[in-house]
């Protein structure tokens, strides 16, 4: 149990990579992509675990009365989520003119640039 | 290179980079331990300046300098957006051709709008006490908004969207943000500090210094960038059309 | 002072946002005059802070010092190098927007301000890098430079090249960017610290380095090193080259890989340096093979390329080669040679970027072969190639010859052997793209099968241009006199010298002038290039021949699921050239 997330974790990524080397289509290859960006979320949300502990939000909980997780992994995490998103937005939309200008969103048929 | 070149690469890299990760994650203190020295530290600093929330205490006054740069992506990535899905020049906007919506649905989404409009304004506002905060709320609302798309058509939505003040409304609480970290400079301390506004009761809604603040800024921003992001994909799908002939 | 550290990023973040807010209502003129006054007021900035940067600027963002029981906040370092690489970065954006004064394409209709808002962002975003020094503020303005890469390489998607090489830099940047992420996860884990001098401390009290810290230094040098487009992460280079706009590739070759570079030498230098980090055998073995592969990979390949600014692309490939081979050995020296080389290559290659864009502009085609003598009546842009070729190739006084002397002196003997091929074959092409192209000389070559042709390209410009105007002849100019004053000016070798090993080696004295080695040297590189040129435009068919590199060349194929496993084959190599130096130690 004490590397099981961390192992998941790697897996993850992996997985993302292994859909973006084999990928048919590339809208498949940008969301694999994201799955790669869950993978760090993953850790970094694993490394910050505390057993026992509760969320870093005193709003109703007083403070010290209970453990609290890793408050910064945390906040590094959510505001790379809604960032990922963009990101994730602006390739699709690379994707989306590739598909106009090419006719084809497979990678295999995009042959401009070779050499 | 051919399709069985490559997944012998994707073995032999993928082969390495596995053992990797798996003797890093075997070397990694054991899941769910007690030692986070940065963790407790953020805690106590949080509470010495009375935001219940440590989590917007970390986004907007410790490291508020690494949020300005994940707005930035934000801000850049959307301009980027509106960039590259302008209409080009070979192609023409057409009217978007009225739809039928059926009336459980418009009458769900008509009900459920502004509640959820209400929703993103909420938790944006009370980011510095419960989960929540301006990156949040911001697509809560946004989303909310596009409740009127699927209720009624993508004209009602224009009607109420009108882009330019919403990419105004993104750059300007860029802006407001910038301008709200220069403050401390002008004032003699550093960038970003959160010495100059009074913290506050602890649990209350103007709390934690600068925090609600930057946290408003921040949910205006993540909420227009939200907006004119769809607004550049759904211009794609309904209006923009490949001119005739070319 | 140390106050306006966070300026340098925050000054063109709001000139960006401004020119966004007001992008309806401002004429064009008025927003590229905004974008530059902004652009420049950084520099100006820049300057001032190097000016004070001896002893080194420490600045906690928010004021957050540091008490007794360590800090919460983000620190910035504003020392020499960094300031310096910052200073480069305003410079270069400030050239690269005069560049594009009026002439660049029509802005998208209402969004006048949306260029020089993309490029001040850029310009911050670089900034920001370069003064991080908490390792997640690194990784957050790595990515925003990244993003605003891609949105600028895509700007003409009315281009089919255009759009597919935006994606193919996209995603692999972006992966990079979170195998860096997750080596960041792993320090954080092993050491709850994410300033870099901090985790460095970390690493040294945990002892002996182990898998994790194997695993951290692989993942957060493949990032770096994609950024850097070090063999086999490089393939994304050449396909963002030709096809982003002009001014764009005079950012992306001139400063934002060699940002790569530093981030390398940065980050071994804080985090892995100690006795829980790397041992200095694993790295210098990492580094020169992969520089070596690099530049000799970059070489062949800049030597068979057509298209004009693939070829710079590749020729940009070549040099990384070179500055991770003269950082990887680990000598004082070395790294002040290489901070020279980056400066004058960084003026070189950004005015050899803007004379192949005068080309694109004003004959609509960037093919070597297409544009066979056609450029007899570009004199200035002529003078201007043949100088960045030789600059290019290591002829002194320029400041890369300088920087290139001293970083051959402190490799020794065998590497000199790549740095003055290396240097040599890249020169020797820019040189016969010279011949060729503004001269005519020699007969056309031809073609070949697997290859990217510069020809079906469509001018940066509203249409083709009749004369090439004054700004676009001026920017190339002012840079390789730049280039020039950096290997010229005495002290400076001496000043760059200083304050790269105050904050790198701890103050080691070293020396940065010329000598009667490296003076022989460059000149051996300048007349090397000059020959293989001649052979070249004689004799096509030996020296010239597409079909020898076929092999290498059938590698670079434009498909982004090959880079991607070429990216986890190098991390996979990286991890095995660096395991034994800790197996041993």
């Amino acid at each position: 149990m004490h590397v099981l997330p961390y192992l998941v974790a790697a897996y993850i990524f992996l997985a993302g990579c292994y859909g973006l080397a084999t990928s048919r289509n590339l809208i498949h290859a940008v969301g694999c992509l994201a799955v790669c960006q869950s993978a760090t979320y993953v850790l970094l949300l694993a490394v910050g675990y505390r057993d026992g502990a509760t969320a870093p939000v005193f709003s109703d909980l007083k403070p010290g009365s209970r453990p609290v997780v890793d408050p910064v992994v945390q906040a590094l995490t959510l505001t790379d989520i809604v960032v990922g998103a963009t990101v994730t937005a602006m390739l699709l939309a690379l994707v989306l003119q590739i598909a106009k200008r090419h006719g084809t969103v497979d990678p295999d048929e995009l042959r401009e640039l070779r050499g | 290179m051919s399709r069985r070149l490559r997944l012998w690469l994707l073995a032999v890299g993928g082969a390495g980079v596995t053992a990797l990760l798996v003797a890093a994650g075997l070397d990694l203190p054991s899941f769910g331990g007690p030692s986070h020295p940065y963790g407790d530290r953020a805690v106590r600093a949080s509470l010495a300046r009375h935001t219940a929330n440590t989590i917007a205490s970390v986004n907007f006054d410790q490291r508020a300098y690494d949020t300005l740069g994940e707005m930035g992506i934000l801000f850049a990535a959307v301009l980027g957006c509106v960039v590259l899905l302008r209409q080009a020049r070979d192609e023409h906007r057409a009217e978007p051709e009225p739809a039928e919506v059926a009336r459980p649905v418009r009458r769900y989404a008509l009900i459920v709008l502004p509640v959820a409009l209400v929703t993103g304004i909420y938790v944006v506002a009370h980011g510095q006490l419960s989960p929540g905060g301006g990156f949040q709320g911001g697509v809560v609302a946004a989303t909310a908004l596009h409740l009127l798309y699927l209720g009624a058509d993508y004209r009602a939505l224009e009607r109420v969207r009108p882009i330019g003040l919403f990419e105004a409304s993104d750059a300007l609480a860029v802006c407001a943000y910038l301008v709200l970290g220069l403050t401390g400079v002008l004032a003699g301390t550093a960038f970003l500090a959160n010495t100059l506004l009074p913290y506050g009761t602890f649990n209350t809604l103007a709390s934690g210094g600068i925090v609600p603040l930057l946290n408003a800024a921040v949910g205006v921003e993540v909420a227009s960038a939200v907006v004119v992001l769809l607004a550049g994909f759904l211009d794609q799908a309904v209006e923009i059309e490949e001119q005739q002939g070319s | 002072m140390h106050h306006l550290l966070p300026l340098l990023v925050a000054v063109p973040l709001l000139g960006a946002a401004l020119l966004v807010a007001m992008g309806r209502f401002v004429p064009r003129a008025a927003a590229e005059i905004t974008g530059c006054a902004v652009s420049g007021g950084t520099a100006a900035l820049a300057l001032v802070l190097l000016l004070n940067s001896s002893p080194p600027l420490v600045e906690w963002a928010g004021g957050r010092r540091p008490t007794s029981g360590g800090s919460v906040g983000i620190v910035l370092v504003g020392d020499g190098p960094a300031l310096g690489m910052a200073m480069l970065a305003s410079l270069l954006t400030l050239a690269a927007l005069a560049y594009s004064w009026r002439y660049f394409d029509e802005p998208p209709r209402g969004h006048a301000g949306s260029f020089p808002a993309l490029m001040l962002v850029f310009q911050g975003a670089m900034c920001g890098f370069a003064i991080a020094g908490d390792l997640f503020n690194a990784f957050v303005f790595f990515e925003l430079m990244s993003v605003v890469a891609y949105a600028l390489t895509g700007y003409r998607i009315d281009e089919a090249k255009a759009v597919q090489g935006a994606l193919t830099f996209g995603v692999v940047n972006s992966l990079g960017a979170y195998a860096l992420l997750m080596g960041i996860g792993l320090l954080y884990a092993r050491t709850g610290e994410l300033a870099m001098t901090r985790i460095g401390r970390g690493l040294d009290a945990h002892g002996a380095p182990d898998a994790l810290v194997l695993a951290s230094f692989v993942l957060v040098l493949t990032g770096l090193l994609v950024k850097a487009a070090a063999v086999p992460f490089h393939f994304w280079l050449p396909d963002a080259h030709a096809v982003a706009p002009t001014p764009v590739c005079m950012l992306l070759s001139g400063v934002m890989v060699e940002l790569g570079s530093y981030g390398v030498w940065r980050v071994y230098g804080t985090v892995f340096a100690g006795p829980g980090g790397i041992p200095a055998a694993g790295l210098t073995r990492a580094l020169v093979t992969l520089g070596t592969l690099t530049a000799v990979t970059g070489a062949a390949m800049c030597w068979y390329q057509r298209h004009i600014k693939r070829l710079l692309a590749y020729s940009t490939v070549a040099h990384t080669g070179l500055f991770l081979v003269g950082l990887g050995v680990l000598i004082p020296e070395g790294d002040d040679g290489i901070a020279l080389y980056i400066l004058g290559h960084a003026g070189v290659k950004a005015a050899l970027f803007a004379c192949a864009g005068a080309l694109l502009d004003r004959y609509g085609s960037v093919d070597e072969h297409a544009l066979h003598g056609r450029a007899r009546e570009l004199g200035a842009f002529a003078v201007m190639f043949a100088v960045g070729g030789l600059a290019l190739a290591g002829l002194p006084p320029f400041g890369t010859a300088l920087g290139k002397a001293i970083a051959e002196e402190s490799v020794g003997g065998p590497l000199t052997v790549v740095f003055v091929g290396a240097s040599a074959v890249t020169g020797g092409a820019v040189l016969r793209v010279t011949a060729r192209v503004f001269l005519g000389l020699g007969p056309r070559p031809r073609d070949a099968e697997y290859e990217t042709s510069g020809s079906d390209e469509r001018p940066e410009t509203r249409g083709i241009l009749r004369r090439v105007p004054d700004s676009m002849t001026a920017v190339p100019a002012v840079l390789l006199a730049a280039a020039f004053a950096a290997g010229v000016v005495p002290g400076f070798g001496d000043l760059v010298s200083r304050s790269v090993n105050e904050a790198g080696s701890g103050g080691a004295h070293a020396s940065a002038h010329w000598t009667l080695a490296g003076v022989l040297l460059g000149l051996l590189s300048a007349l090397l290039a000059v020959a293989l040129a001649a052979l070249a435009v004689a004799r096509p068919g030996r020296v010239g021949a597409p079909d020898r590199a076929l092999p290498l060349r059938r590698l670079q194929s434009g498909h982004v699921g090959d880079y991607v496993a070429w990216l986890l084959v190098g991390a996979t190599a990286l991890g095995a050239l660096a395991l034994p130096g800790l197996l041993g130690g």
